[in-house]
C-alpha cells in the first residue's frame, strides 16, 4: 500500500522529476560566475602569450588558483547541465542517454584535468 | 521515454521556420550556442594549463599552438561568446525576478547583450 498520494507525489516536481533544482542551480552558478568571470578573464588573458616560467608564476598564486579551480568546477558543471537541457531538447532514445552519459563523463575528465594542472602549478 | 514507439497523427503547430527571425528568438538561440560552444575554449584552455603543469618542453608544443592565430581565433571567439552568454545570463536573471519582460523592453535587452557582448570583449582584449 502506498501512503503517499498521487498528488503529494507530484507536487513540486513536474515533468523532470526533479522540480526546479535543475533552475535553481543554474541561477545560482550563474550569480557565482557572473562575480567571478572578470577577474579570471584578466588574469588568464595575461597570463596567456608569457614564458612558461610566467605562467607557473601565475598559477602558484593562492588567489589565482583558488579562483582558477572554482571556476573551472562551476563553469563546467553550469556547462554540463546546460548541455543536458540542449541534449533533452534535440534527441530522443538511446541517442539522448549516450549523449548525457557523455557530456557528463567528458565534464568530469575536463575538470580532474584542470583540477589536477592547477594543484600541481600551485603545491 | 515513450520515444520511437506508435507515431499519433497530431495537428503540430507552427514551429521555428513559420517565424520572421525577431530579435527576442535570436538572442535566445544565441544563448544556447555561445554556452555549449564555449566547451571549446575550456578544452584549449584546460590543454594549456596542462601542458604548463606538465613541464616547459610539453609547455612549448601546447602553447604554440595556444597563441598561434587558432589559438587567438579560439580564445577571441570564446571571449565574446562568454561576455554575449554573461550578459544573456543577467538578463534571464533579471526576467526570472519579474523585470523586463514587456516586449519593448525585451527587445531592448537583446540589442544590448548584443551590442554590449561586442564592447566588453574589445575592453577585454585591451586590458589583458
Amino acid at each position: 500500500m502506498r501512503y503517499l498520494t498521487d498528488r503529494k507525489r507530484a507536487v513540486g516536481k513536474g515533468a523532470s522529476g526533479t522540480g526546479t533544482d535543475h533552475h535553481w542551480y543554474m541561477t545560482v552558478s550563474a550569480v557565482g560566475l557572473a562575480v567571478m568571470f572578470p577577474t579570471f578573464l584578466i588574469v588568464f588573458g595575461r597570463a596567456l602569450g608569457r614564458d612558461h616560467a610566467g605562467v607557473l608564476e601565475t598559477f602558484a598564486s593562492p588567489f589565482v588558483a583558488i579562483l582558477s579551480a572554482l571556476v573551472l568546477v562551476i563553469g563546467l558543471q553550469h556547462f554540463r547541465k546546460g548541455a543536458e537541457t540542449l541534449i533533452e531538447d534535440y534527441m530522443r532514445g538511446m541517442n539522448r542517454k549516450f549523449a548525457i552519459v557523455f557530456v557528463i563523463t567528458f565534464t568530469y575528465f575536463l575538470m580532474a584535468t584542470g583540477l589536477y594542472a592547477l594543484a600541481r602549478m600551485a603545491l | 521515454m515513450t520515444d520511437e514507439a506508435t507515431p499519433v497523427e497530431r495537428p503540430l503547430s507552427p514551429h521555428l521556420q513559420i517565424y520572421r527571425p525577431q530579435i527576442t528568438s535570436i538572442s535566445s538561440i544565441l544563448t544556447r550556442i555561445t554556452g555549449n560552444g564555449l566547451i571549446v575554449g575550456f578544452v584549449l584552455g584546460i590543454w594549456w594549463l596542462l601542458a604548463a603543469a606538465a613541464g616547459p618542453e610539453y609547455f612549448g608544443f601546447v602553447n604554440g599552438i595556444a597563441t598561434s592565430w587558432f589559438g587567438d581565433l579560439v580564445f577571441t571567439l570564446s571571449l565574446l561568446a562568454l561576455w554575449y552568454h554573461y550578459l544573456a545570463g543577467l538578463r534571464h536573471l533579471y526576467w526570472d525576478a519579474g523585470h523586463g519582460l514587456d516586449i519593448e523592453t525585451a527587445e531592448m535587452l537583446g540589442w544590448a547583450c548584443v551590442m554590449g557582448s561586442v564592447l566588453l570583449t574589445v575592453i577585454t582584449l585591451f586590458l589583458v
